[in-house]
């Protein structure tokens, strides 16, 4: 292949003559090679043999912003530059809207506050939604509600089940490494008792449904919407508020509470099994020490909060399903947004709750 | 380059003995095609004969059970991804929604086989040849910093094919292109891929069921049934056969009314 030629010619301008192809493959080492190339220039195409459009492209770029005199082109080439420059419209590349910092902020807090607003408003819409179906109790959907069951409740016992067990060995082992510094460690009892019924059975309970079941619902009504089910829905006289939120929500509320039980439970095995093996307490010992300090209202206030905890996880996954438009993309978005969402509400909802019972005594 | 046979001789796409079968079911059973090249050939067939799955093997999405496919003169099956790079740059794709990344606004999107192939050329030339390929596509160019999701999808199939077309191909792949599309919209993408074609140079490998793309822009026409490639010759030719499919398929009411435009 011959090389590429820049040379002087006899009125003081410059001939760049390349030959062989001038393709893509090319066109960066003859971009450079243009570019050094001073001017006046003319461009001697009588040696090119084929040329493509990135090529025809860089021959046009001369000719516009450096008056490039093009010489010897045969007609192909000549129709081939022509349909480029033809084709010469700059478009923007990247997406508009780069924007400061503090425009930044301002856009992500009335982002933030929309969202809020927007959850209100569904937490509206499924009130009246629940009351449409407490006067038309007929289209209560019994079996998509068992379905649900089933899926948040039932396929769950395994999982957070082990979690919990787990998570009571951790607790007693690792306030036994404390309390035994003070030879206190029967207070281990206390506190594996008392902290897995009040706080840590309903809360781990609600992340992992958040992110089992939340997840799932916003992916589940999400793709519906992108495939047009919902609006299916809608347009058959099917509600989808009716068929597709309220159950999950009802699922979710009375699904937490059991599992929030069941998790309980499994964490004070974990935390006797510890206490056994490694304090060697006994397990009768362990129950009945566990009846002695752990009160009735703990298990009440780990039981309350379960349920709207398990409201809040179903709603914030629902309303984010709701709100996926366009692509597929922002099935993953809400999704994720949707986890996010339900573990802050809920923790905030435990602060909340821990003040309440507090303040009435259930301390 | 050696060229042991004159170009114009030598097929583009040769496949010879093609199997492909999922399972139990065999979609493809020797089948044989060959692709000559500056000619638009046309595949057609009935819902379930594998149009797609034949695309799908000569560009080394689908390993077939048996078989050779040459490509550009190149073996294809069984090649490693870094060796089939430098066929796989000689050729454009527009898949059948087409499939451009949504994260990427449509510039951006012409731009990325360009960034992955000739990384050293600077943003300023990488901008410029996706704004004329936008422009050749016959986008307007406001469309260039739009994602794809705020496009239609006539422009989304556009932006599609400046994609296709980013590094100046030889050979291009139209999965369905007029799929979806109004016949206003779609006729007009039938001349923008004639005339492409034509200031290019392009082989057009089409899959369509579009009837009138049939008879405006294919030289040829490769009808698939029974498993394999039945015939492969000008709409004129293929109605002289007395093959039932392709009887019905070209002389049904669609297929007169086609003509007759």
């Amino acid at each position: 292949m011959a090389a590429t030629l820049a040379s002087p010619d006899r009125l003081g301008g410059n001939i760049f003559s390349p030959a062989g192809a001038l393709t893509i493959v090319r066109a960066g080492s003859v971009a450079r090679e243009l570019e050094n190339t001073p001017d006046p220039l003319t461009i001697d195409l009588s040696r090119v043999e084929r040329m493509d459009t990135v090529g025809a492209w860089l021959v046009h770029r001369s000719v516009r912003d450096r008056g490039a005199r093009v010489t010897g082109a045969s007609p192909e080439l000549q129709e081939l530059l022509r349909q480029v420059a033809q084709a010469d419209h700059p478009a923007p590349v990247r997406p508009e809207g780069e924007r400061g910092a503090v425009a930044e902020l301002g856009a992500w807090t009335i982002e933030s506050g929309r969202t809020l607003v927007g959850l209100l408003g569904f937490f509206g819409a499924t009130l009246i939604g629940f009351l449409n179906l407490a006067r038309h109790p007929k289209r209560f959907r019994y079996n998509a509600v068992v379905q649900r069951f089933d899926v948040v409740g039932v396929r769950a016992l395994g999982i957070i089940g082990l979690m919990s067990f787990l998570i009571g060995i951790v607790i007693g082992q690792q306030g036994a490494v404390q309390l035994q510094q003070f030879g206190a460690e029967v207070y281990t009892i206390n506190l594996i008792g008392r902290i897995t019924v009040r706080e840590l059975g309903p809360l781990m309970t609600a992340i992992m449904v958040a992110g089992r079941s939340g997840s799932a619902f916003a992916a589940q009504i999400g793709t519906m919407k992108i495939t047009e089910e919902v609006d299916a829905m809608r347009t058959i006289g099917v509600s989808p508020v009716e068929a597709l939120v309220i159950p999950r929500l009802i699922a979710s509320v009375v699904m937490m509470p059991l599992l929030a039980f069941w998790a309980m439970l499994l964490s004070l095995v974990g935390g006797g099994l510890f206490c056994w093996i490694s304090l060697e307490i006994p397990p009768l010992t362990y129950v009945q020490r566990l009846a002695e300090v752990v009160p009735a209202t703990d298990l009440w206030v780990g039981l309350i909060k379960a349920p709207v905890f398990g409201f809040i996880i179903a709603l914030a996954g629902c309303f984010q399903g709701m709100l996926v438009a366009n692509d597929a993309e922002q099935v993953g978005l809400k999704t994720t947004a949707a986890v996010v969402q339900s573990i802050f509400l809920v923790i905030i909802l435990d602060a909340v709750f821990a003040i309440f019972f507090s303040s009435i005594g259930w301390i | 380059m050696a060229v042991v046979r004159a170009d114009s001789e030598a097929p583009i796409i040769e496949v010879r003995g093609l199997e492909n079968r999922f399972g139990d079911q065999i979609v493809h059973q020797d089948l044989n095609l060959d692709v000559r090249r500056g000619e638009i050939i046309g595949v057609v067939g009935g819902s379930g004969t594998g149009k797609s799955v034949l695309m799908r093997s000569i560009i080394g999405l689908q390993t077939p059970a048996a078989g050779t496919i040459e490509v550009l003169g190149e073996n294809m099956v069984g090649r490693s991804e870094d060796e089939a790079k430098n066929i796989r740059r000689r050729w454009g794709i527009l898949f059948q929604n087409g499939a451009l990344f949504s994260t990427l606004t449509v510039a951006e999107n012409v731009e990325v086989p360009l960034r992955e192939y000739f990384p050293k050329f600077g943003s300023q030339l990488m901008d410029e040849i996706a704004s004329y390929k936008i422009s050749m596509s016959g986008l307007p160019a406001e469309a260039g910093n739009k994602y794809p999701s705020e496009l239609s999808g006539g422009m989304r199939k556009r932006a599609g094919l400046a994609r296709a077309l980013a590094l100046d191909p030889e050979l291009l792949f139209l999965d369905e292109p007029t799929a979806g599309l109004d016949p206003i919209g779609a006729q007009a993408f039938d001349q923008l891929i004639l005339s492409l074609q034509k200031k290019l140079e392009l082989t057009v490998f089409l899959i369509t069921h579009d009837l009138d793309s049939l008879y405006a822009i294919c030289d040829r026409v490769a009808v698939l049934a029974d498993r394999r490639v039945i015939a492969v010759d000008t709409i004129d030719r293929l109605l002289q056969m007395d093959h039932p499919w392709i009887q019905e398929y070209f002389n049904g009411p669609r297929g007169r009314a086609a003509a007759a435009a």
